[in-house]
């Protein structure tokens, strides 16, 4: 039988000790981590950026991730999306009594790929055990620290009457591909999850243009909330169009069947830039060559009207206001 | 699956807006009797495509919102009952009763839980089999059939702690009863695209031959809202109201007659009690003799306080389609989806919520 983690695990004694070298130390080993401080120590100078989040998705391996590489990636996003470069994330790991430690392996190295990729180093660490029932399975919190160039001034709140909005791919496919696996809900779809580091795609688009104003990834909430804190924070009317909004055919499919809009659905790989129309058609031209903005679109613009809302022109042509999601996103029940 | 984009298709929905209006040589009332219609039609901008001779109302079809408050305050009074775990669908928990709701019951302590499908509910009760678990059974005859499952699934697997209290509704009876109030003139209902897919186009028959209202079966997308309009408009000018199917790759004149069985097999139809209509003769399905140890109705009887409705709260008249949400009062002011004061702002089925959601920027 696969040996699962036990409540002594979490103790601080030989097992916890043993639960580091042998699950996280051989994956995510580095200089600053490799010393088993009590923190990490690093240089740094110039503009720093600092983000924290915490992951509770459920189910924890999903088509196109898991947990561990959403961890990094969240983390990673939220430092991209203030044109910061990531440098170091911390990650602690709340674990359930009984969790698989095949499993736990699994997500530890998804880890490790993701950080590569994102070009980050894991340098400060905690796990904890619960007793059974106290966590699902597994909760992950990381902190992420970036440098941000001289010049870059990325922020919510600097959309400008006239800028272009740009999306950077398709919407929605990492929530339909978690409500696919949901138990009651199941439904067999090709569709994996767009989990994705944007640092890359960021620091590209930078190289391009020293223009860019906003960047926010559509996580929870969805596109529809994205523009809306835009929107709010920078006190500019934004207008989109239904029709230029990317969507997969398995998403609409989904959002049909289920009664949703994908404009609500959540996202873990897209970004949304505002910037100087002058410089609109040369960023897109950059993000289209990147993987993980090859279906990017411009979808809107920023207008003095109806400051602090969001307008879609929908495809059958009247406009409507989008609002943020209220409460959760639940299927129709008739 | 394929074929959205062609039913979201702009130039098609414009040539039948178009149609419509060339059609259209008097002013004509329809009711979209499903929540969900209402949605798409707020959504899509249907009414600023279609003419302005063409009034459009929302009717009673959202399940949560039909719900009526004392039925409410009984699930509320289960909640807190020791030993129980209440299983609904998501809307639910947020609607509140005349003294709490699901979600305050559970931050009291109650152990309340969404599922998605009725087959999680029996589920938990498998694996809780010291506890009763029931099932909230709402919706229209498009949930009746999967609850009716749940029970025989239960009886077979000899699963007894599951219940389930019946508050589901029936279509076709509830239109009667707003026809014969008379409170509203209608001239043509689109019909629900997902009941229908149960029950068929014949119960319907009834509303063309004894009320002159026309009907007509639609789908969810644009251009089935468009096309069931132009038909609607169509037997209305020619004076010739009779059933008909735009939803034909969804819906069969005979309906699922599996589906069917299985709800004649658990459910027999009896009274049932609706927001803002009162009691309804016929329009509800409660649990047979056969299955009654599955019936939380019988297993529990809870005394409750009378209900009372939230004040200034006009969701009994929206869900008649008397009024429109914007003519609420509490609308977008007091109530919105974030602090709904009546089911209507809550549910993603709901008129208020559908309203609110997808305003238009001239009436913000």
């Amino acid at each position: 039988m696969d040996e699962s983690v036990l409540l002594a695990h979490g103790s601080g004694g030989k097992l916890s000790h043993e639960l580091v070298e042998k699950k996280f130390l051989p994956f995510l080993a580095n200089p600053a981590l490799n010393k088993l401080d009590d923190s990490a120590v690093f240089e740094a100078s110039g503009r720093l950026a600092f983000t924290t989040d915490s992951y509770v998705v459920n189910p924890i391996f999903f088509p196109g991730g898991d947990i561990g590489k959403l961890a990094v990636c969240g983390t990673v996003n939220d430092l991209a999306m203030n044109g910061a470069r990531p440098l170091y994330l911390s990650l602690s790991a709340i674990i359930e009594e009984g969790f698989l430690l095949s499993e736990l392996e699994q997500v530890v190295q998804s880890v490790k790929k993701a950080a590569e990729e994102a070009e980050v180093s894991i340098i400060a660490g905690d796990t904890k055990v619960v007793n059974r029932g106290q966590a699902d399975k597994l909760f992950i919190t990381t902190s992420g620290v970036g440098i941000i160039s001289a010049g870059v001034d990325i922020s919510g709140a600097n959309a400008r009457v006239g800028d272009k909005v740009l999306l950077s791919g398709t919407i929605g496919d990492h929530g339909i591909a978690i409500m696919s696996q949901r138990e009651g809900l199941k439904f067999s779809m090709a569709l994996e999850s767009d989990c994705a580091p944007l640092s890359k795609l960021v620091s590209q688009m930078l190289e391009v243009s020293s223009n860019v104003h906003c960047l926010r990834d559509p996580t929870r909430g969805g596109l529809a909330t994205t523009l809306n804190e835009l929107a709010w924070q920078s006190n500019v009317g934004i207008v989109v169009e239904e029709a230029k909004i990317p969507v997969r055919e398995e998403v609409k499919a989904a959002c049909e069947l289920l009664g949703l809009d994908p404009i609500y659905v959540a996202n873990e790989g897209k970004m949304v830039a505002v910037v100087d129309p002058a410089d609109a058609n040369k960023i897109l031209t950059r993000m289209k060559k990147n993987n993980y903005g090859r279906d990017a679109a411009i979808i809107g613009e920023v207008t003095k009207e109806h400051p602090g809302r969001v307008v879609m022109k929908t495809k059958l042509g009247p406009s409507r206001i989008v609002d943020m999601l209220s409460g959760e996103l639940l299927p129709r029940i008739c | 699956m394929k074929f959205i984009d062609e039913y979201q298709d702009s130039k098609l929905a414009k040539g039948l807006a178009y149609k419509i209006a060339q059609r259209s040589t008097k002013t004509i009332r329809l009711m979209e009797f499903c929540g969900g219609h209402t949605h798409a039609i707020l959504r899509y901008g249907i009414r600023q495509l279609v003419p302005k001779t063409v009034e459009m109302k929302s009717g009673p079809g959202c399940p949560v919102c039909v719900t009526a408050t004392a039925d409410l305050d009984k699930a509320i009074a289960l909640a807190h009952l020791p030993n129980v775990i209440i299983t609904t669908f998501g809307d639910m928990i947020r609607v509140p009763g005349s003294y709490s709701s699901l979600q305050q019951a559970k931050a009291e302590g109650a152990d309340v839980r969404i599922v998605y499908s009725t087959i999680d509910a029996v589920e938990i009760a498998k694996a809780n089999p010291e506890k009763a678990v029931i099932f909230i059974g709402i919706g229209f005859e498009t949930t009746a059939p999967t609850i009716a499952a749940s029970i025989l699934k239960a009886q077979q697997e000899k699963i007894e702690n599951f219940r389930v209290l019946s508050l589901n509704k029936l279509t076709p009876p509830v239109i009667k009863a707003l026809l014969d109030s008379g409170e509203v003139k209608l001239d043509g209902i689109i019909c629900p695209g997902h009941v229908s897919v149960i029950i068929g186009s014949h119960p319907y028959e009834f509303i063309p031959r004894d009320y002159g209202v026309a009907c007509v079966i639609s789908g969810f997308e644009p251009v089935d809202i468009l096309l069931c309009i132009d038909k609607l408009a169509e037997q209305i000018e020619r004076c010739e109201p009779k059933v008909e199917i735009a939803y034909s790759r969804g819906v069969k004149p005979e309906g699922n007659v599996k589906a069917r069985q299985l709800m004649e097999e658990v459910f027999e139809v009896g009274e049932a009690n609706w927001r803002g209509i009162g009691i309804v003769p016929q329009s509800g399905l409660k649990v047979r003799g056969k299955y009654e140890r599955f019936d939380a109705d019988k297993a529990f009887p809870v005394s409750l306080k009378p209900a009372r409705e939230p004040k200034g709260c006009r969701c009994g008249d929206i869900i008649r389609g008397a009024v429109i949400p914007l003519e609420c009062k509490l609308f977008g002011e007091v109530c919105t989806p974030k602090n709904p004061v009546g089911p209507c702002m809550v549910s993603s089925e709901g008129a208020c919520a559908a309203y609110y959601q997808y305003r238009t920027p001239e009436n913000l």
